[in-house]
């Protein structure tokens, strides 16, 4: 029975550079993950990674600033100040690994303005920096020799006495259930876009590690805090990079007009996420839209510009709409893309679950609080990937051998027998998920309200209870992504439910969390942070202050 | 619009496993790719059909599959630009690999031959304190190599590979060139020794189906082709490959043609020749009796002067 003292599951960007810290720091260190590492979703983050680098005049209390009021004061400063602090040895790591970062005309680290930043602090690779940042990561792990556990898939966690000793994993090639015993446990699963219809998110987004830990009894925060991003496609909801606006591009209305002037004056289209999607859809719900969608327009950039530095979005927008982006605009709207909430942590990744640890999108420090800013989200995962690394084989190392016995992995059995004996009765994961992914963009998207979050609600609780009953079709052990999928939406259900609650008991607005009943954000009441845990009645929720150390709430205007 | 997709199936839990052909007849929108296409069979129609897939913007590199013959990404893929008339289109797993289930093929022996050309950066010396000073020209030329996703659309097409598993394929030596192109990487003498052995960079025949069906413009066979120069270039010139180059070279500059039987006799090495002549001499049997044994004296084609000027023109040589 495999046994290893850190356990780290995903292997994106935060996985992957949790299991070099923890490597590194003597830890007999493995990776379990259910796509082999470069599929991992990390890939698709596209404009760049932000830091303020000092040598060249930047401060990273300017960078932490910026990062509080895009969060509208939710994010923890303590973390944030971390965060920042610690951003621009992390870029020189980066680049000595191997980040081929674009250049300035000196030669040395090139930047480019992002959203939500009064300066340009924004490190690039194109627009593939997330690709290209996962590629040499993995090297570096090849180089390490770092064990992974590749196209294995975590059912649940391996509970001993409260305490995490290793999971339990299903092998995609043999259908086989096994126990991997650890000392501890690093969740680096990513985020859980696809509980929504459409999503910007890759298919493997299934919010794995939340659930996970939230049926461990960790604590979910801020999990009613779901990031749209303003320049999505319109169909499948693929990712056009804030980049685009970075580098100079423009928003338009059915009009020609720039209406951001009118929402954000200053900033304009390089306001925070929320605010540009909540104009955006302003926009559209009041008849100035383009056939449900707005226009991003980045003729005037150049063509020599948008190769060199575009290229990626170029071609998607050419293989999707057969528009070239250099002659003409294009349509896009807000879509899903990122959670801001998760299992919540210290600045040491470390959960209130003993053993158990998280980092990247799957976990909420708090450092994004009600909104992310564009690029931080890749400085997160490097940041706290190494620091929960660093941590998790500290407590390994003062930690006795788990003892847990392999009868754990009885409970998933049947669980799985059960999906595999039941006949057909013409539901399917897919038809569930669908109608998940709806109600959720209908009711808990950019605009919310009581009435409309309640529907949801009842509408995955009775998703649930269709869940329950639901046959797997592939009745083989080999590779069965019929099993995978059902496995996963039962993750995902879990995930959207604690959402709707989460974001029924916020009476306020504020970040992504917009209740157009009750439209005003209310710092009295309401500066804490919302918890979730898991109870045999169903989700119970809690709240935890929110650290502030040097910047006091303040009106938050663009 | 109306398609019959023609899937490639395995099933390794069949009582006798073998491949076969299933059809899905299926009503689609016209803006639908092959993976659109094929999530929906998997969705509306039969749940048990397998294959790997993720981001849906070829960003991630799961998709990688046989389309109507040749390797492509499924969600790169529009379907109305693969139909035949009769609204057909056939679909496989990637070649050159074994097939796990269905569409999944097995592509460790992909990664294996990743990790042969130490696929890591190897800077010598201490690190500087800040970031290493380069060119932004040459990063955005690496951002090209970067590129490669690892779908294995290149592997799965080299026709190289169909016959010798040896060889290192497309993509690990596109990544190799990725260091070696890197001024940050001091190992480029290392890593260009161990690419001209057997299986390396003068292994590849330069066919262009790889730089055919890369879903990203990476152009493998350039990058063997420039790896190519610059073993040459640090003296790494004695190999069969570097030496029929050069042979080969010489021998349209001083003739304006190529000289076979020159060409046959020096590029195995002075040393080599009573082997090379031994495997030699049945072919040259055989083209003696066709009548296609080249002649014994060449000669030079006429307007020579003006293939010379050619050669100074690229060579920049007065």
């Amino acid at each position: 029975m495999p046994e290893h003292d850190v356990l780290v599951i995903g292997a994106g960007l935060a996985g992957m550079r949790a299991a070099l810290a923890a490597s590194r720091a003597g830890a007999d260190t493995a990776l379990v993950t259910k796509v082999h590492p470069v599929r991992s979703h990390s890939n698709a983050a596209q404009g760049g990674i932000n830091a303020a680098l000092t040598d060249r005049g930047d401060d990273w209390e300017d960078h932490a600033f910026n990062t509080v009021k895009g969060s509208d004061w939710l994010g923890d400063q303590d973390a944030i100040e971390v965060m920042c602090r610690e951003a621009g040895d992390a870029i020189i790591e980066l680049e000595h690994m191997g980040v081929v970062f674009n250049r300035d005309e000196e030669g040395r680290l090139g930047t480019r303005r992002f959203g939500g930043q009064e300066r340009a602090r924004t490190f690039f690779v194109a627009d593939i920096t997330g690709q290209a940042m996962l590629q040499v990561l993995y090297e570096k792990v090849l180089k390490a020799r770092v064990r992974a556990y590749e196209e294995w898939f975590v059912t649940s966690l391996a509970m001993e006495d409260g305490v995490c000793q290793g999971v339990v994993a299903l092998e995609l090639r043999t259908g086989q259930l096994h126990l991997i015993k650890a000392k501890a446990v690093i969740l680096a699963t990513g985020g859980a876009g696809r509980v929504y219809e459409p999503t910007t998110n890759g298919l493997i987004v299934t919010g794995d590690g939340m659930a996970l830990a939230y049926r461990a009894g960790a604590p979910l925060m801020d999990m009613e805090m779901v990031q749209y991003h303003p320049t999505t496609l319109k169909g499948n909801g693929v990712l056009i990079t804030e980049a685009a606006r970075g580098e100079g591009a423009y928003l338009l209305n059915a009009k020609g007009e720039r209406f951001m002037e009118r929402y954000a004056p200053k900033m304009m289209e390089l306001a925070s996420r929320d605010v540009v999607s909540r104009a955006e859809q302003t926009e559209i719900n009041e008849g100035r839209g383009v056939d449900g969608c707005v226009l991003l327009d980045l003729r005037h950039l150049g063509r020599e510009l948008i190769e060199t530095k575009l290229g990626y979005i170029k071609e998607v927008v050419t293989d999707f709409l057969s528009i070239d982006l250099a002659d003409r605009p294009i349509p896009i709207r807000p879509g899903n893309h990122y959670i801001m909430g998760g299992i919540k942590t210290d600045v040491q990744g470390a959960t209130p679950v003993p053993g158990l640890y998280a980092a990247g999108e799957c976990a909420c420090v708090s450092v994004h609080g009600g909104n992310r800013l564009g690029a931080n989200s890749l400085l997160d995962t490097i940041i706290f990937g190494r620091r929960a690394g660093e941590a998790a084989a500290a407590y390994a190392r003062e930690m006795d051998r788990p003892s847990i016995s392999e009868s754990i992995i009885a409970k998933t059995q049947e669980e799985m027998s059960s999906f595999l004996a039941r006949d057909a009765n013409g539901d399917s994961a897919a038809k569930i998920r669908l109608t998940m992914g709806q109600v959720m963009t209908d009711h808990v998207a950019v605009f919310r309200d009581e009435a409309g979050m309640q529907i949801a609600l009842k509408t995955v609780r009775e998703l649930k209870a269709r869940y329950a009953c639901l046959a797997v079709q592939d009745k083989g052990r080999v590779f069965n992504t019929s099993m995978l999928f059902t496995l996963e939406l039962g993750f995902m259900l879990d995930v959207a439910e604690v959402s709707c609650v989460s974001a029924l008991a916020r009476k306020e607005s504020r970040g992504a969390h917009y209740r157009t009943d009750l439209p005003e954000r209310d710092d009295v009441n309401w500066l804490k942070h919302s918890l979730v845990y898991a109870s045999p009645e169903g989700p119970r929720i809690d709240s935890a202050p929110v650290t502030i150390t040097q910047w006091p709430p303040q009106r938050r205007v663009y | 619009m109306h398609v019959t997709l023609q899937v490639k199936r395995f099933n390794p839990e069949a009582p006798e496993p073998k491949p076969y052909q299933q059809e899905y007849f299926l009503e689609v929108e016209e803006h639908f790719t092959v993976l659109d296409t094929l999530i929906k069979v998997r969705e509306e129609v039969d749940e048990t059909l397998a294959l790997r897939c993720s981001c849906r913007a070829s960003i991630c590199g799961s998709c990688a599959m046989r389309i109507n013959g040749h390797a492509a990404l499924a969600c790169k893929t529009k379907l109305s630009g693969v139909m035949d008339p009769h609204g057909h289109v056939k679909v496989e797993p990637v070649g050159n690999m074994p097939v796990i289930k269905d569409l999944v093929a097995d592509m460790k022996p992909f990664w294996d031959k990743v990790r042969a050309v130490e696929p890591w950066l190897q800077p010598q010396g201490p690190e500087p304190e800040h970031e290493y000073i380069a060119p932004n020209e040459a990063m955005i030329h690496l951002t090209g190599v970067m590129a490669c996703i690892m779908c294995g659309a290149c592997v799965s097409d080299c026709t190289v590979l169909e016959v010798d598993s040896n060889f290192l394929g497309p993509a690990a030596l596109a990544k190799a060139y990725r260091f070696v192109a890197d001024p940050r990487d001091d190992a480029s003498p290392t890593r260009l020794r161990a690419l001209e052995q057997y299986g390396g960079v003068w292994d590849c025949t330069r066919c262009y189906e790889c730089v055919q069906v890369c879903p990203k413009g990476v152009d493998p066979m350039g990058r063997i082709m420039a790896l190519r120069d610059k073993a040459v270039h640090v003296g790494l010139d004695q190999t069969i490959g570097a030496r029929h180059t050069e042979v080969f070279t010489e021998s349209v500059r001083h003739s304006g043609t190529l000289d076979e039987l020159r060409l046959a006799i020096k590029t195995p090495g002075i040393f080599n020749i009573p082997a090379q002549l031994s495997q030699l001499r049945w072919v040259g049997l055989r083209a003696m009796l066709k009548g296609k044994m080249p002649p014994i004296f060449h000669k030079s084609i006429p307007g020579l002067r003006h293939v010379r000027r050619i050669f100074e023109k690229v060579e920049g040589q007065p």
